[in-house]
């Protein structure tokens, strides 16, 4: 009987020759100076030219030692703040606001720069706790963008002049404007004072009106609520209320609307209580493998084009008195009755939420939440949510108006039409039909450089401002950072020329301290960054089903060809491509294709085949990709392909948010294809998916993709993920518990301590402190913010596409994701997905330590494996001993800390990518953590677990005597983390969470990667539990005890 | 014969090995009790005044002192001794509670040198020995003098003597053999001589590899630098004779990392008062020249942008640029107030008598070594801090008696990321 298998690529497994060879090797090439083969005396440094190198360099280091050290300087302030100490972080409550968005967060501020953001746990729009998504955390790299525009310009023939912000500039626009009737143009709004700034300046310009524009559209959601509830806004969703979820091609967990949120909700119903083992049901139909699909108890295959009609049987099927047209695919079928069946039973606590951007499909699943009693519990109206107000129509009649040249002026804040509307050639020629146009966009991106002038509006963390991101839930935004650039609010631009003397901080103030009835509230709401009700209330809005009928006949002509469809998705990273020049974002590996720095088509294993390419291990090992010719809406388009299990055999996917101009900046330029012309926008709502995908043929050209997939490979040491359904864990909860037994029964046979007799290596005491880290796969939705949080903490360095091609990627934090089939069965239903953080196991029996000659990489009292950058000569050894494969290596000096210039361009590791020197730029550097080395070249770093938080947060209990300060000590990724899935603390300390995780509440769960070597890790994981009727993980019978012990001798 | 001559070889060789070695060594541990106290006690103790801990001059006298085994045990560990002795409880009370730190590695020799050195210095009075008068005469005997010179000159002489006997040997060899018509070679001159030239190459390889690795060792350390700052600021004036606490002007120690140079506003608290330097000692620069403490305030004025004769700023002002004397490498983590708050170190023991330096050098080297050492000898404050109370087993080892303090190291504080991350 074919076994189950987890597998991270296809060569693991089939474990095929390329890969075989691959996994050889920790590092693929030897370094090109040691080449030998051509005898010393012809190699590129024989044996002489060595002795020169010595000899010089000694001589060096004898004429560096004559000489003096730098005289240092030391300014202190002249007149120093109050409250304000050098050395000493600062905390400063804000709201992240971009594109509609809006998360109350927290900025660390170091000696006056704001160095890292994390959640503020005052909200409830974050669920209360700290965590925040993947771009919340790189927006404090945003601020340091060395492409923002630093003062006003006029654009000249393309070209960009200086201007200065004076009183003559605002009279020569405000001239300009006057007599004409202004559009203007923006991404949604929730600010309230924003909202009341724009209605007076409209005031005094008669006949302008305020176009909102989402660059991704969910005006299908709002006009459906609008014809189902009678208001054009959002619910706020609890995914926590619901026992049983439906998702039919919302990315929920990744992308969608307000996902962290939703993610946090989602994990409380996830997370068993080992006593009582209860989970909800997540069902997903979807074409393209999504983060949310990933983490599905069960997930079913569909064309987007089936979307209205899975929709519609849904809701025949739970009674909604509809006709529904039949399905063609039985697995489709069951699917829709196990979720009706399932719904059913649940009603009161079930949720049905659906991606599609078209009203009707949007109308029947408020009327499936209707009849399962959601309104008012898992769809709370209560306040309504208004992170998204862009109304499709109204862009298309804006820019038909400005095409028919009946808009005179247009001013566009934070929108980017000419890159991310469908239509952007008609966009940009009916932008050279208005004859004053101004930006108040932050860069030279694509729509600026097209208006007459751009005055550039400060970042978040520069400004006052406020947010309103649910009706009665405000963020309150204050400045961290005096203002890098000469930019100014747009809003103070909009008061100016409506004739106002005030600029817009000053009427912020005055507007919320009128608000909260004095200086004092004010003060005290800015200090909480948070103005909010005590508690959430939920409450229902009278349902109207009269649009249903229309809706589902509608839904019911919508026919399925037989072509191929494309999906349009957004990456969790780069979603909409505002943030395209992001160093972090863009070379954050997505968490399903594990692929950075591009777009790229993903397509099925069963297409790939019908396009001749061969999934051998060419295919798999090498980065260069096939380049296939589509021909989408009629027209070729040529583009690499990455075949994905899991995805739908007739359905292409390609993400939005990439190709963007030379305006962006260095590392967003030029990255991918523009997906957004693909975009569909012949309806009343734009839809992301084409159903005219007529061809496709490989072209024979490659294109390389960096992808870490194939990265840091365990040689089939599956025993790293651990996998249960739900109904096996209550059947026998204690076999991870039983495992652990057999090991100390054989490995430990005179005193049954594994620990202890297992090993010939002593066993190390941790008298005071010993830290440890409890990561539940459960809980763990794959989103990466805990990469990005590592990244931003630890100084970690951006390396560029060139290097991630050559597994030079530094991320000391990785989301593996694991598929788990059977061999022959490696797509389609059965798939499950698994994704497992890994970072330094930080073992108490490491491997790394016993091999390093220098030593410089060592254990400390409290568990920690230390790393002593300045000791590492660079042999790599540890890297290669390394189980886990965490152990990074300074192949070139990315960070600009070698004293020796020349090592960025230095001929053995090629020219580094342009990115690299953006990141090394002195306002880029600005974003370092100072608590944190700067690791130069030829060294090996890895995660410290956040050492230098456990060592403030020890001297911090220390001062205040009292040892439960370091009891539940959060590391980056931990805090980052919105669901709750990590956990660290002081195993010494009884009454931490992770000890009582590990003994009491989830003993049954915890395990240890790899745990019969007997490397002893300091971080266990919780097994992942699926609440599932199918196989699920490797059984245990079918393992063979034989293999394990084979292995334990290694 | 040739056996002969290659053992006697083979002795000239070793016989310069050993006197090369021994003079690096000597060079290496030549201390008298001047260099160990000025090391190891000046932070916190001076001969004739109270400072940190009590002036040392006359110490046999007073206490149990008189027995030198009772002063070894104190200086090698306080804590052990003073659990018996009332005199050492009473000397911590009356220096507001402060443990004088453990020296388990000075040697006996060395803490005899140590008193020697003290009561040489405390007969010859706080003016140092007289430069004439009869009573000085007597008990300023020189302090050991420096033995590396003798050592040298001896090794020199020996050297030349050696290679003259060689020399003499092995014309006397020649002569032999020509009388007995041995047929033998043309004597070479000894600086053709392979076994010469081999010895420079290995001697010269010896001191410069020793110089080149004690230069490499000492990058980047400054100990002793006394840059010359742009105002003449004097410790002496201020934390000495006004005995302003360090902690009024540096207001970091106790917070975080940084002791924080004082902003000029701090300055200006005092200052606006105090506009000119008439009271104290002379003050002078290293050069030698008389400091004019008035200019020096109204060099402060300029920069806080005081108008004297107004009372008031006129808003010009701009920040002192100083220099910078303590620094540490970026790879290296410190906190002040670890060691100020939770430690409780005095100041001195890192900066050195800072009351007495008009302007600052800086005392220690500021090498690992010398961090590591502190941290291998130092105990921590481990009864009265509440947080150290998950030290559980370290708690039962001190109630058995199994060990009596803790150090520093013993709760990782020679580990690597402790400093390093």
């Amino acid at each position: 009987m074919d076994q189950k298998k987890y597998w991270q690529n296809l060569g693991e497994l089939n474990n095929t020759e390329g890969y075989q060879k691959l996994v050889k090797d920790e590092f693929q090439e030897d370094l090109p100076m040691f080449d030998n083969s051509k005898g010393l005396l012809d190699a590129k440094t024989p044996r002489r030219d060595f002795l020169k190198y010595v000899g010089f360099s000694t001589a060096a280091a004898a004429v560096a030692a004559g000489c003096e050290a730098p005289v240092r300087k030391s300014i202190p302030y002249l007149n120093k703040p109050e409250n304000l100490s050098p050395g000493v972080a600062q905390y400063y409550a804000t709201t992240y606001v971009a594109e509609g968005d809006a998360v109350p967060v927290v900025a660390k501020v170091r000696d006056g720069r704001p160095i890292k953001i994390e959640g503020n746990d005052h909200s409830f729009l974050n669920m209360k706790g700290e965590g925040t998504s993947a771009r919340v955390q790189s927006s404090v790299l945003d601020l340091y963008d060395t492409a923002r525009l630093r003062w006003p310009a006029e654009v000249v023939n393309k070209e960009l002049k200086e201007l200065q912000l004076s009183e003559a500039l605002d009279k020569k626009i405000a001239g300009e404007l006057s007599g004409t009737t202004p559009v203007l143009l923006t991404s949604t709004i929730t600010s309230p004072t924003t909202k009341q700034v724009i209605a007076e300046f409209l005031a005094k310009y008669p006949g302008g009106r305020h176009v909102q524009y989402d660059a991704i559209s969910y005006s299908g959601l709002l006009l459906a609520n609008e014809r189902s509830y009678g208001k054009r806004t959002l619910p706020s969703y609890r995914f926590d209320k619901a026992k049983v979820i439906v998702s039919i091609d919302a990315d929920f967990l990744g992308t969608w609307l307000s996902s962290e949120e939703y993610a946090s909700q989602y994990a409380s119903g996830r997370k068993i209580n080992q006593k009582n083992p209860e989970m909800s049901k997540h069902i997903q139909f979807e074409g393209v493998l999504s983060l949310t699909g990933a983490n599905a108890d069960d997930r079913f295959l569909t064309r987007p084009s089936e979307t209205g009609a899975i929709v519609l049987n849904l809701l025949a099927k739970l009674g909604g008195g509809v006709a529904a047209p039949a399905i063609a695919d039985e697995k489709v079928k069951k699917g829709i009755d196990m979720a009706a069946s399932m719904l059913g039973a649940n009603k009161g606590a079930a949720l049905v939420v659906c991606g599609s951007n078209d009203p009707d499909v949007q109308v029947l699943v408020n009327a499936i939440n209707e009849l399962l009693g959601a309104n008012g519990v898992t769809i709370n109206w209560a306040a309504p949510v208004q992170i998204r107000q862009g109304i499709d129509g109204e862009m298309d009649q804006l820019v038909k108006d400005m095409n028919s040249g009946q808009v005179s002026s247009l001013l566009i804040y934070e929108a980017n039409p000419a890159y991310n509307y469908q239509d952007a050639a008609g966009f940009i020629s009916g932008l050279q039909k208005v004859k004053l146009s101004v930006s108040f966009n932050d860069r030279a991106d694509e729509t600026s450089v097209l208006c007459k002038y751009i005055i550039p509006h400060p970042h978040y963390l520069e400004s006052w401002g406020d947010a309103e991101a649910r009706v009665g839930f405000y963020g309150l935004m204050q400045p961290t950072i005096e203002h890098l650039f000469s930019t100014r609010p747009f809003q103070t631009s909009l008061l100016k020329w409506s004739g106002s003397n005030t600029d817009y901080d000053e009427y912020f103030k005055k507007y919320w301290v009128e608000k909260l009835g004095g200086q004092m509230a004010f003060d005290a709401a800015l200090q909480s960054g948070v103005v909010e009700p005590a508690e959430v209330s939920f409450a229902s809005l009278p349902y109207n089903g009269a649009a249903v009928a229309d809706a589902a006949a509608k839904v019911a002509s919508v026919k399925s060809g037989s072509n191929a469809e494309l999906i349009l998705y957004q990456k969790v990273s780069i979603g909409s491509g505002a943030t395209a020049n992001n160093p972090w974002l863009q070379e954050m590996p997505d968490p399903i294709s594990r692929a950075t720095w591009d777009n790229y088509v993903m397509i099925s294993y069963a297409m790939a085949k019908e396009l001749g390419i061969e999934l051998n291990d060419k295919y798999e090992v090498e980065y260069k990709k096939p380049v296939v010719e589509f021909t989408i809406n009629g027209k070729p388009v040529k583009l690499p392909i990455l075949a994905i299990a899991g995805m739908h055999p007739k359905v292409i996917a390609l993400a939005v948010g990439y190709g963007r101009g030379e305006g962006v900046g260095l590392a967003g330029a030029n990255v991918g294809y523009n997906a957004y012309p693909l975009v569909n926008g012949k309806g009343a709502t734009r839809s992301y998916y084409s159903t005219d995908v007529t061809g496709y043929k490989n072209t024979g050209d490659t294109y390389d993709i960096a992808y870490t997939q194939t990265h840091n490979q365990y040689e089939g040491r599956v025993e790293v993920v651990r996998e249960y359904t739900l109904a096996d864990f209550r059947k026998n909860p204690e076999a991870v518990p039983h495992y652990r037994e057999e090991l100390a029964e054989d490995f430990a046979k005179h005193t049954g301590d594994f620990r202890a007799e297992a090993t010939m290596y002593p066993n190390y005491e941790s008298p005071g402190a010993h830290w440890g880290m409890s990561i539940d796969l459960n809980a763990c939705t794959g989103c990466g913010a805990c990469t990005i949080a590592c990244t931003a903490e630890n100084n970690v360095p951006v390396v560029g596409k060139s290097e991630v091609k050559r597994y030079h990627d530094m991320h000391w934090l990785r989301i593996d994701r694991y598929y788990a089939s059977y061999r022959d069965k490696t797509e389609g239903d059965d798939l499950n997905v698994v994704f497992m953080p890994m970072l330094c196991q930080h073992c108490d029996n490491a491997p790394c330590e016993n091999v390093c000659p220098v030593s410089a990489t060592n254990h400390s009292s409290e568990g920690l494996n230390q790393m002593a950058y300045n000791r590492c000569i660079g042999t790599r050894y540890c890297a290669n001993n390394c189980p886990f494969k965490v152990r990074r290596f300074n192949w070139a000096d990315y960070t600009g800390a070698d004293s020796f210039p020349d090592n960025q361009q230095f001929g053995v590791v090629g020219g580094l990518d342009p990115v690299v020197a953006q990141m090394n730029d002195d306002l880029t550097r600005m974003v370092l953590n100072p608590d944190v080395t700067v690791r130069s070249r030829g060294v090996i770093e890895k995660c410290s677990f956040c050492v230098q938080r456990l060592q403030d947060a020890k001297l911090k209990a220390k001062k205040s005597q009292d040892p439960s300060e370091i009891r539940n000590v959060k590391t980056a990724c931990m805090q980052a983390c919105s669901t709750g899935a990590i956990v660290f603390g002081n195993v010494n300390d009884k009454e931490s969470r992770v000890y009582k995780l590990r003994t009491e509440e989830q003993n049954h769960r915890t395990y240890y990667a790899l745990e019969h070597i007997h490397v002893l890790p300091n971080i266990s994981y919780l097994a992942k539990i699926r609440n599932t009727d199918r196989p699920v993980g490797v059984k245990e019978e079918e393992h063979g005890a034989t293999e394990i012990k084979e292995e334990a001798h290694h | 014969m040739s056996y002969q001559r290659s053992t006697v070889k083979r002795l000239v060789f070793g016989s310069l090995l050993v006197f090369s070695l021994s003079f690096l060594v000597n060079t290496a541990s030549a201390q008298d009790g001047k260099a160990i106290f000025n090391s190891k006690c000046a932070a916190c103790h001076s001969v004739f005044k109270e400072s940190t801990g009590p002036a040392l001059g006359g110490l046999e006298e007073r206490g149990p002192w008189s027995d030198r085994k009772k002063l070894y045990a104190w200086i090698h560990n306080p804590a052990a001794f003073m659990a018996n002795d009332a005199y050492t409880q009473g000397l911590k009370a009356s220096h507001n509670g402060i443990m004088m730190t453990g020296f388990p590695d000075l040697k006996e020799a060395e803490i005899d040198a140590i008193v020697n050195y003290i009561n040489t210095t405390f007969a010859a009075g706080p003016g140092g020995p007289k430069p004439s008068g009869g009573d000085g005469k007597a008990v300023a005997a020189e302090p050991q003098s420096d033995n590396t010179l003798l050592f040298g000159v001896l090794t020199l002489i020996l050297a030349v003597i050696a290679l003259t006997l060689l020399q003499v040997n092995s014309n006397l060899k020649k002569m032999s053999d020509d009388k007995e018509g041995i047929p033998s070679s043309e004597p070479v001159p000894f600086y053709r001589n392979k076994l010469y030239i081999a010895l420079c190459i290995i001697a010269l390889f010896l001191v410069g590899g020793y110089f080149t690795i004690q230069g490499a060792v000492g990058l980047g350390r400054q100990q002793n630098y006394e840059p010359e700052q742009p105002i003449f600021y004097s410790h002496k004036v201020h934390a000495g004779i006004n005995q302003i606490s360090c902690l009024y002007c540096h207001t970091g120690p106790q917070e975080g990392k940084q002791a924080n140079i004082p902003s000029v506003n701090v300055c200006m608290n005092c200052h606006m008062a105090i506009n000119e330097y008439t009271k104290g000692p002379a003050l002078y620069r290293k050069d030698g020249s008389e400091v004019n403490g008035t200019a020096e305030i109204k060099k402060l004025y300029e920069y806080a942008g005081w108008d004297e004769s107004k009372n008031q700023y006129t808003g010009k002002g701009k920040p002192i640029q100083w220099t910078r004397i303590h620094n540490l490498p970026d790879h290296v983590y410190f906190n002040h107030s670890q060691h100020v708050v939770v430690g409780q170190q005095q100041c001195q023991t890192c900066h050195g008598n800072i009351t007495e330096m008009d302007e600052v050098h800086q005392f220690a080297d500021l090498s690992m070594g010398w961090c590591i050492n502190c941290h291998r000898n130092t105990k921590v404050q481990f009864e009265n801090n509440k947080f150290y109370s998950i030290y559980e087993k370290f708690h039962e080892d001190i109630k058995n008696k199994k060990i009596d303090s803790v150090t520093v190291e013993m709760i990782g504080g020679t580990e690597c990321q402790k400093c390093h991350y």
